[in-house]
């Protein structure tokens, strides 16, 4: 949908995320009066002579007393031209997962920087975190650019180091874009700063509000996990028997060939209905019911599929994960696995590798995953998933590592090794 | 350039309905006994819609809860009861004077019932073993929501810890949950105060009569039209007065205000909801106005 653009944002602690994020609120007037007068309220409460932006965005009690972002926060704006869904992800590294979190959904990834320290620690795992996810564009925002008197060569310089940093992740030259901007000020956030002269290239917003979304693929093949089977049983529908789900991939039509899976079992599609009535064909996203021609036993947790490519299902499955959880991960660690709409038993049965995402590097074998890091594993599963490759197709390449005790979400997992870089091995632990 | 003047592209609507509808399904399956949290007002009645339409052409495998401070309008409780019969849905009240008859809770001296609601719904969700809890929710209305998850966990005392909630990836929830917790489920998050408005013009929802204008005898306390009822009428100062007005949210009586209005239909509605420079809990929830954190702390004792 090329209306709508979900965006995330990270960045080091202190880089000014929050305010950038404010401003971007307040200068396309999605603040309104009432929020706006609670920030001025609040400002002067706490002393300081112009109103703190930040304080818009920081919704928790315990992130405004410290100042920092905890949790992430999702933002709507919109302009003539756009939608916005922004996902504001906190820069602490014990928040990483929140950034995780963000990225898992988001079309362009805008990381800030301090123009004074310039690419970070915090910058580079980010930066891989997004690339790893897939995120198909980054920005770089250079801020605070006000407190180096706007000085264009040591903006040049961040610049073509997250360039370089980001070529390495795999991203192409027309996919990043750095931007100096001052949150606080306002300079190229909406508006075009006259302090930044020797800048030609469009200001944030411009940016949001003109790059390009990659559209759904239209030829990857078709998926729908089944999440509930529809029986009416109701006078008018004695026999109507339904498999609720939202197209995650590819295009079904009425009459397709389809494929069960795990069961392999072949039928093809009676009607693609919905409560407006049946449609011709549904694209990825569409929420809908499907109607097959045979009579086959299918429950919650199949994926019905295009006949001609379909997964072949498996239970044993290389991924790669980020850890989520304070308990590092060991191998042999049992856990659950939810991939579309099923949840089955699992097992991690061997930690590959640890990415270095500083160096872009792996550690072979390690003894453990700690939170916030990622690494390659692979994983035994009690029942067979008809499972793609997550660079191919992000939707059913997916699935969360749960602890199967008390319910907690402790790692995202992705099929294969979407991000080749990370990929080599350049060091062993001892 | 306003924001409010962006079209709402009926592609973004046909978006957040399918992602409210997978939502949806996503609780049938994985769950045994959720239920929908259904006031009568305009957010619920939305998420009513979209549950009918998830399961279509079966009906709605959940039941209805309200919690009712008896600070209702008229208008909006008759329009509750014949939206569940029309529908054959199976509405649970609980009573929030139930409470204050046998003294499981006291009447605050301001006479407000809105905080009172947390203990009945509570309540009633250990006592009907409710594991997933449906509300209307949406992250623009307040920056606590902002934070707050699609799928959001409650320890086994009903409350919301911040710093407990679970990564939310892709369009994975993850419902799991021990005995005695429950998780609520917010399926218009990502909707906005102009998308439900718009999305009510779209698909011809019927609403109370009390969002459009009417004429009403209201007077004026802490800049908001309040209206007489069983909460109570003017204070001595305040003077009643006969306006046109509309309600842009539905609650207590005792702290939902009025606004001045002329908008009689959804079209005019959304045209005034685009030019407003008020948020709609800013302009019409005096529980909202009591400190900078109001709604994170009710949200933490178990709030909606």
């Amino acid at each position: 949908m090329s209306d709508l653009l979900r965006l995330a944002t990270a960045g080091s602690v202190d880089d000014g995320k929050s305010t950038l994020v404010g401003r971007l609120l307040y200068d396309t007037k999605s603040v309104l009066a009432d929020q706006l007068d609670a920030v001025e309220r609040a400002s002067v409460d706490r002393g300081l002579s112009t109103p703190d932006l930040s304080l818009l965005v920081d919704g928790l009690r315990s992130e405004r007393e410290q100042g920092i972002t905890i949790d992430v926060a999702y933002r709507y704006f919109a302009t003539p031209q756009r939608t916005f869904v922004l996902a504001d992800t906190p820069g602490h590294v014990q928040y990483t997962r929140n950034t995780v979190t963000g990225a898992s959904t988001a079309q362009l990834g805008v990381l800030l920087v301090d123009a004074r320290k310039g690419v970070v620690e915090q910058t580079r795992r980010h930066a891989a975190v997004l690339a790893l996810l897939g995120v198909p564009r980054l920005v770089l925002a250079v801020n605070k650019i006000d407190l180096v008197d706007y000085d264009e060569s040591t903006f040049a310089v961040i610049a073509k180091e997250f360039t370089t940093h980001a070529t390495e992740l795999g991203y192409a030259d027309g996919s990043v874009l750095s931007i100096p901007v001052s949150a606080l000020v306002g300079d190229n956030v909406a508006t075009r700063s006259a302090n930044t002269s020797w800048y030609s290239g469009p200001t944030l917003l411009e940016h949001l509000e003109t790059v390009p979304v990659a559209p759904e693929p239209a030829d990857a093949p078709f998926r729908l996990p089944v999440q509930y089977v529809i029986r009416p049983r109701t006078p008018e529908y004695p026999d109507y028997r339904g498999y609720a789900g939202q197209v995650s991939a590819g295009l079904v039509r009425e009459g397709d060939e389809v494929v069960v899976l795990p069961s392999g079992l072949r039928s093809t599609v009676a009607s693609i209905d919905t409560a407006d009535g049946p449609l011709p064909a549904a694209a990825g996203g569409r929420s809908v019911t499907l109607v097959l021609a045979d009579d086959l036993d299918i429950s919650r947790g199949d994926v019905i599929a295009a006949a001609e490519n379909a997964p072949e299902p498996v239970d044993e499955l290389e991924a790669t994960i980020c850890w989520l959880a304070e308990k590092p991960l060991t191998a042999g660690t049992k856990v659950l696995v939810k991939h579309g709409a099923k949840t089955v038993q699992a097992m991690v049965t061997d930690l590959d590798s640890r990415f270095e995402e500083q160096t872009l590097s792996s550690v072979e074998s390690p003894e453990q995953l700690q939170l916030n890091e990622i690494g390659r594993v692979r994983i035994r599963t009690s029942e067979r998933l008809p499972v793609d490759d997550y660079a191919v197709n992000a939707r059913t390449g997916s699935f969360l590592i749960i602890e199967p005790k008390d319910g907690d979400t402790l790692a995202a997992g992705m099929v294969g090794a979407p991000l080749p870089v990370l990929g080599e091995p350049t060091a062993t632990t001892s | 350039m306003t924001a409010s003047t962006a079209p709402i592209a009926t592609e973004k609507l046909t978006a957040l309905e399918a992602e409210g509808i997978h939502i949806f399904r996503e609780v049938a399956g994985e769950f045994d006994r959720p239920v929908i949290l259904f006031s009568g007002g305009k957010d619920s009645t939305v998420l009513l819609h979209l549950a009918i339409k998830a399961f279509w052409p079966a009906p709605v495998p959940f039941s209805l809860l309200h919690v009712d401070t008896g600070h209702n309008f008229d208008e909006v409780i008759e329009f509750r009861d014949g939206l569940v019969e029309k529908h054959g849905l199976r509405l649970v009240v609980a009573h929030v004077q139930d409470w204050i008859d046998d003294g499981r809770l006291a009447e605050r001296p301001d006479g407000t019932r809105n905080p009172l609601q947390t203990t009945p719904l509570l309540d009633t969700i250990t006592e009907q073993k409710f594991d997933a809890v449906f509300g209307g929710g949406r992250r623009d209305e307040e920056r606590a929501r902002a934070k707050e998850r699609v799928f959001s966990l409650r320890n086994s005392f009903g409350q919301w810890e911040p710093r407990r909630q679970r990564p939310e990836l892709w369009n994975l929830y993850n419902g799991r949950h021990r005995p005695g917790e429950h998780v609520r489920v917010f399926p218009l998050s990502n909707w906005t105060e102009l998308d439900v408005w718009s999305y009510i013009e779209r698909e011809n929802i019927e609403l109370p009569s009390i969002y459009y204008a009417h004429e009403r005898d209201v007077f004026q306390r802490d800049g908001m039209w309040l209206t007489s009822g069983p909460w109570g009428g003017p204070r001595e100062g305040e003077t009643v007065e006969r306006r046109v007005v509309r309600y842009r949210t539905v609650g207590d009586g005792s702290c939902t205000g009025a606004v001045d209005s002329t908008a009689a239909d959804v079209r005019t509605v959304i045209a005034e909801v685009q030019a407003s420079r008020l948020t709609e809990r800013g302009a019409t929830r005096a529980d909202d106005r009591l400190s900078e954190a109001a709604m994170e702390d009710r949200k933490r004792e178990g709030y909606f």
